[in-house]
């Protein structure tokens, strides 16, 4: 019984998304019968399978202690130069596809290096690949290329038929098979536990002899292998490309995967969880396109808010915890007022 | 000779050279590639020019960056004053002209040169709001125990949203000429926002330079923790320099709306976050937090606004340009950072050896 309330309370954020989810969906179906088709389910995860794809690698990037704001405009510009490279030069998608994603990979691995090397704050490098990235694809074109590709048109087209009438597409597929994949990476790998261990502390993880460097590099690249995945699925799913394309995602992806219970701080939370945050970014757009009154800039407040409930739990929960291990420490060097303590270790 | 030599090696040694350094190189290569950039013209009594403009544009940039510079100097951030600045612009615009936001179809009542509101109320209204924002950040940071970057960003996501709900989701066009004086307008043959300008950063110098309250910034910056045990309330600090930080935006929000003489909730002050940030860098305040100067944050944003200016001259496309700043940022950066300089000096310290 006391063991099976300590698991509870580790799964608690993760508990409270899955829930929130099934009630907010719940009402909606109440509210709303055309929810109610379990298409409108599916629905969720076809318009929102790169905006997974994208979260999923800033998952781990956050969980080591890092930030990536980066995935929206490597997203744009693998969708201007994938259909740059098949429209103008005529490359085959086969040789196109390894490349983006060759391309992807290299930018996360030189923003990973510059933060190691040159320890320089993860937020300013990606902020600065989020703006070399969006100059880039205006460099490449400076109006939307439209994709005529028959291999991109017919992956675009092609459904995977499940109960009755109900279907996803085949990002759908790929997003959810990346997502088996990173929580594998993550909790079943020496590289996931690496991952762990580097945002809990990065110091310890230092001296336990755990391999930071390459394996903050590592967790770069594959950021900017699954931005580069999610460029490829958005471009196949509007078979076009511009430099204006997903547009702010990047803060739909950080507060999804912090709404999924992932800690900013670095250290904790779970891959799976992000898959419910990105669900329940998606829920709260369509909730307000059924409702129909309220405008679409509703969206981004109610997840601003959203994000912010979860960051103050998040925070308070930090807090709660090293109180107790002051009072735990007991009060021999007669310590300093315990919230003082937290604000002083939350600012540093 | 020997003063005078000293006051040379303190002005190299002082935040400002470098910065001034790299704007003397954007000058000359405008010298060299440019044809008529220095030319300086008086039409109806107002100066004009590729210079005057410069100055005009970078305005808002440069009182964001002066926010901006408090703001890191405690060892924060503020992401969110490109938001703030739409919030703003929406804010001074809806006051002026109502009725454009709840009707799509501009009657002639709505275009007419006349305001709802009376200037002054307007300006501070979109001050007020600005300000509150600010306010919002730094509970969150100080109170909240949020990492700043964090803290901002949720304002960055919600606050677009937060100036459309203000516009109703229109681009507000303004016909009030005594408004469009803020971005356009000229003062003894000069551009009066350059007065803004100097009016904000003589402010923030008094405060941060003539008061404690700079030193203490300073000591935040460095070390949250041994400030708050000499008695510093390092956490009003953070209020105040965040809040001072949205009131900057705010100025700038009117700037530019007047400027263009309309607001845009989805575009306007669209990638600021990176330009101010850049241009404290520029201005060698370092990220970290410690010590800062206002006027080398002011010739960043001024560096800035010249690359953009010249590039723009050059024919590269608008959104394009922002790949170039990108790349002057990491560069920057790297060359700030210690471990480059580490790298460098040992590197040149072993061919010493080998010689």
């Amino acid at each position: 019984m006391k063991r099976r309330f300590k698991i509870d309370r580790k799964f608690l954020p993760l508990l409270v998304t899955i829930g929130l989810f099934v009630v907010a969906y719940g009402y909606g179906a109440a509210q709303y019968p055309g929810m109610r088709s379990p298409q409108t389910f599916f629905n969720l995860f076809i318009d929102n399978a790169f905006l997974l794809i994208g979260s999923i690698g800033l998952t781990l990037v956050i969980i080591s202690g890092g930030i990536d704001l980066s995935v929206g405009a490597v997203i744009a510009l693998v969708s201007v130069a994938s259909a740059h490279l098949l429209e103008k030069e005529g490359l085959s998608p086969f040789v196109v596809i390894p490349l983006m994603l060759l391309m992807g990979s290299a930018l996360g691995a030189i923003m990973g290096a510059i933060i190691h090397y040159f320890k320089v704050q993860p937020f300013i490098v990606t902020l600065a690949g989020m703006f070399l990235a969006r100059g880039m694809s205006f460099f490449i074109s400076l109006d939307a290329v439209t994709i005529s590709d028959p291999f991109y048109r017919a992956l675009s087209l092609a459904r995977i038929h499940l109960i009755g009438k109900s279907f996803i597409s085949i990002h759908v597929a790929i997003a959810l098979l990346l997502l088996l994949v990173t929580i594998y990476l993550a909790h079943f790998t020496r590289f996931g536990r690496t991952v762990y261990a580097m945002g809990g502390n990065e110091q310890s993880a230092r001296l336990m002899g755990l391999p930071v460097a390459r394996t903050k590099v590592l967790v770069y690249t594959f950021a900017g292998f699954c931005n580069a995945l999610a460029g490829i699925v958005f471009s196949i799913n509007l078979l076009s490309g511009h430099g204006l394309y997903a547009n702010g995602l990047e803060l739909e992806a950080i507060s999804s995967v912090v709404i999924g219970g992932t800690l900013l701080t670095g250290g904790v939370g779970y891959v799976f969880g992000t898959l419910f945050g990105v669900l329940i970014n998606g829920l709260i757009q369509v909730l307000i396109m059924f409702n129909g009154e309220l405008s679409s800039w509703w969206t981004r407040i109610v997840i601003g808010l959203l994000t912010l409930i979860f960051i103050l739990v998040q925070s308070w929960i930090a807090s709660y915890k090293k109180r107790k291990i002051v009072v735990k420490s007991g009060a021999a060097a007669a310590p300093p007022p315990a919230a003082a303590l937290d604000s002083l270790a939350a600012s540093d | 000779m020997t003063p005078s030599n000293s006051a040379w090696k303190r002005f190299t040694n002082s935040q400002v050279f470098w910065p001034l350094v790299a704007l003397a190189l954007i000058m000359l290569f405008n010298a060299i590639f440019t044809p008529g950039f220095f030319k300086l013209e008086i039409k109806d009594g107002h100066l004009f020019g590729s210079l005057i403009d410069i100055i005009n544009r970078g305005a808002p940039l440069m009182v964001l960056s002066i926010g901006m510079t408090i703001v890191i100097a405690t060892g924060g951030v503020d992401l969110s004053v490109g938001a703030v600045v739409a919030i703003s612009a929406a804010m001074a615009t809806v006051l002026i002209n109502p009725a454009l936001g709840k009707q799509l179809i501009a009657s002639d009542k709505l275009v007419q040169d006349v305001s709802a509101t009376p200037l002054p109320l307007v300006v501070a209204a979109a001050l007020l709001v600005s300000a509150l924002c600010g306010l919002w950040n730094g509970l969150l940071v100080s109170r909240g125990n949020i990492q700043p970057m964090v803290a901002t960003l949720v304002l960055m996501v919600a606050g677009r949203g937060i100036a459309q709900l203000i516009t109703g989701g229109q681009i507000i066009t303004v016909y009030f000429t005594p408004y469009f004086f803020i971005g356009n307008g000229y003062l003894a043959g000069v551009p009066f926002t350059l007065f803004i300008v100097a009016a904000v950063f003589l402010i923030a110098w008094l405060l941060t330079r003539k008061t404690a309250v700079g030193m203490f910034v300073e000591s935040v910056g460095i070390n949250a923790r041994s400030s708050f045990y000499s008695g510093i309330n390092e956490k009003n600090i953070k209020l105040l320099v965040y809040t001072v930080s949205g009131l900057c935006a705010g100025v700038a929000g009117l700037i530019i709306s007047s400027n263009i003489k309309s607001a845009d909730a989805n575009n306007a002050g669209l990638g600021f976050e990176l330009d101010a940030i850049l241009a404290v860098v520029i201005g060698g305040t370092l990220m970290s937090g410690g010590r800062f100067s206002l006027l080398a944050s002011i010739i960043g944003a001024l560096v800035i606004q010249s690359m953009t200016t010249t590039m723009y001259a050059i024919g590269v496309p608008a959104m394009a340009a922002q790949a170039v700043k990108a790349l002057v940022v990491l560069a920057v950066i790297l060359l700030y950072s210690q471990q480059l300089r580490d790298g460098l000096s040992r590197l040149l310290e072993r061919k010493g050896a080998r010689l």
